[in-house]
């Protein structure tokens, strides 16, 4: 039951390890950023499940609200600058991508070694 | 502390954060590269007033717009990060002023702006890990660091700095990832990010799992960062194929930041506060840095690429700086951080000197490198000298801290004589590899076109013989980094039961 209880811990686990798994074992350039994408929105999904806190809401403060639970804000913020930071990682890749295809033609990992090494 | 000078810490960041988008629109010709070597002059000063201070005794934090700590965003600069801010801004202000001409043929004009933008955001970027306080800025200005080198690496024209720079990312991501996993998972048992309020409060929660899991992502991911053996594989290809200047700016720095947070976490936040941790982290690390000597070292022997074979020696320099670590002693660390100091020196020569001859030798193969030295001595004669520090020759500066290494291995007994032996066959080997340089260039006879090649340009030669000399200058009068890595070492330590 305990292990049922903490679901999201294995989501983020399950997620990353997808991620982890396209990384090292993708020959193809977008599967494997596709898959440093999937690995890094496991962590920010890790980041936010550990701000919640049960019955907990959004962090506004109003008039008339009195003993409110809120749910941390602070992960949910520092998770903004890393989905920003997770986006030009993507972006930048991807530039690395187009620029690998103008100059080899191809964007399969063995085929870039095989030109590399004639 | 008036004035300007409580600023410092802040203006270290920001002076090269907010030239950077300015730089691209300075589109004339060579406008940016003095932009650029201007603000990383006046980086370095910043630096070297920062060491003044902390020299004097002093330690200086600074709360960012005036919010203390823990609400706002500190910085903290002691003598470890000193340390570093010299070698960081050193290098890059010494790479730009020998690095125009290399710039200028390897990168097309109409692109340079942006060339320089992406390098002062590395500058920022490495400043900003060096100065911040606490964890997640660190992550902020690590991934503003390595998203423009990424850029910079990829820069050149050689296309294949492309798939390497693709590997460089992809392991550069899953190294910061790593990171932000184990620094989540720490502030979720201490609520604080803080590195210094960390240590406070970790006590509590030392001896639960989470705390070891972040130990151990924060370990491995910085250690991908720094390319410490065995994850180093995208080191020599980054280095390889990246436009010269950039090589001489990355190889001098950027490992060696990564290393500063590896340490900074290590020993302030983990290493008192988990039980037998001290233990943990020598035996985990000392292994790798034997093996990063070892292999790294060896590997190098049989290189035949000048610029590969330097790199795969940064990665056994990397070893000897782990090394050091690892004995987890006053001695040993000081070892470390002055080598930290000293390989910065020596390899640094050693790139300039190759960005001068690869102005004149567009193939770095040692096939097509034969004779060059006998045309064109001083460049060669610059890379001895950075090749006599590597390897550690009395007088030079590399000679100053594999002493520092011998002597702390002296104090761990029946092991510390098996780290001297590999500290010896290390540098036996470097011997070797840089008498396999000195081989082809002066004494085979010349290839290609190799006997009519000209001195490289007078300004590169000048930055280059300045470098060299550094490194007799350091190997006769080392105080300077010593005091800093000896006030280093101990304030990391001081914790420690």
């Amino acid at each position: 039951m305990e292990l049922l209880g903490l679901y999201h811990y294995w989501v983020f686990v399950v997620l990353m390890m997808i991620g982890f798994y396209a990384i090292v074992a993708k020959v193809n350039l977008v599967k494997r950023l596709i898959g440093l994408s999937l690995f890094q929105s496991a962590v920010f999904l890790l980041y936010i499940t550990m701000s919640k806190v049960t019955g907990g809401t959004a962090p506004i403060l109003q008039d008339g609200m009195v003993d409110q639970v809120f749910s941390n804000p602070l992960p949910q913020v520092l998770i903004l600058t890393a989905i920003v930071v997770g986006i030009s990682t993507t972006a930048l890749g991807l530039g690395i991508v187009v620029r690998i295809k103008e100059e080899y033609g191809t964007i399969e990992e063995h085929e870039i070694q095989e030109i590399n090494q004639r | 502390m008036t004035g300007i000078e409580a600023h410092l810490p802040v203006l270290q960041v920001v002076v090269p954060l907010l030239m950077a988008p300015l730089v691209i629109l300075l589109q004339p010709r060579g406008l940016a590269w003095a932009a650029t070597t201007a603000t990383s002059l006046m980086a370095f000063l910043v630096a070297v007033q920062l060491t003044i201070v902390v020299l004097g005794g002093q330690e200086l934090y600074y709360e960012l717009g005036g919010w203390s700590a823990p609400y706002g965003i500190a910085l903290n600069v002691d003598s470890f990060s000193a340390l570093l801010l010299l070698i960081l801004t050193g290098a890059s202000t010494l790479a730009l002023l020998a690095g125009k001409v290399s710039i200028d043929t390897q990168i097309e004009a109409p692109r340079q702006p942006l060339f320089y933008s992406a390098w002062l955001l590395v500058l920022a970027g490495l400043a900003g890990i060096l100065v911040a306080a606490d964890a997640f800025n660190i992550f902020v200005f690590m991934e503003i660091s390595s998203l423009a080198s990424y850029v910079l690496v990829a820069g050149g024209p050689d296309r294949r700095a492309l798939p390497a720079v693709f590997k460089y990312l992809v392991m550069g991501t899953i190294g910061a990832t790593f990171y932000l996993i184990g620094v989540g998972l720490v502030y979720m048992m201490t609520g604080t990010l803080n590195l210094l309020d960390m240590e406070a409060r970790i006590h509590e929660v030392a001896d639960l799992k989470p705390i070891l899991v972040a130990a151990g992502f924060i370990t491995v991911g910085l250690a991908l960062k720094a390319a410490v053996f065995p994850l180093h594989m995208w080191l020599p290809g980054a280095y390889t194929y990246a436009p010269h200047a950039v090589t001489v700016f990355l190889a001098a720095c950027a490992t060696k930041v990564s290393l500063y947070v590896l340490l900074r976490f290590d020993f302030v936040v983990f290493q008192q506060n988990l039980v037998g941790h001290d233990i943990q982290f020598a035996a985990f690390l000392m292994p790798l840095a034997v093996l990063a000597i070892l292999v790294g070292s060896a590997v190098a022997m049989f290189e035949t690429n000048l610029k590969r074979l330097l790199a795969y020696s940064s990665v056994a320099q990397i070893g000897y700086i782990l090394l050091g670590t690892s004995m987890v002693s006053v001695l040993g660390l000081t070892a470390s951080l002055l080598h930290m100091f000293n390989h910065a020196l020596a390899k640094g020569t050693l790139f300039l000197a190759v960005m001068c001859l690869a102005l004149r030798v567009t193939d770095l193969n040692f096939s097509h490198l034969a004779g060059a030295a006998r045309q064109m001595p001083w460049t060669f004669g610059a890379l001895m000298l950075g090749g006599l520090s590597l390897i550690g020759i009395p007088g030079t500066a590399g000679f100053i801290s594999k002493w520092y290494l011998i002597s702390a291995a002296l104090d761990e007994g029946l092991l510390g004589i098996a780290l001297i032996a590999v500290i010896v066959i290390g540098s036996l080997m470097a011997v070797v590899y840089i008498w396999r340089i000195v081989e082809t260039t002066w004494f085979k006879p010349a290839v290609d076109g190799n006997a009519t090649l000209s001195e490289a340009p007078l300004p590169m030669l000048l930055v280059t013989w300045f470098c060299a000399l550094a490194n007799l200058w350091f190997g006769l009068a080392p105080s300077l980094p010593l005091r800093l890595s000896g006030t280093a070492a101990e304030s990391l330590l001081q914790h420690l039961p």
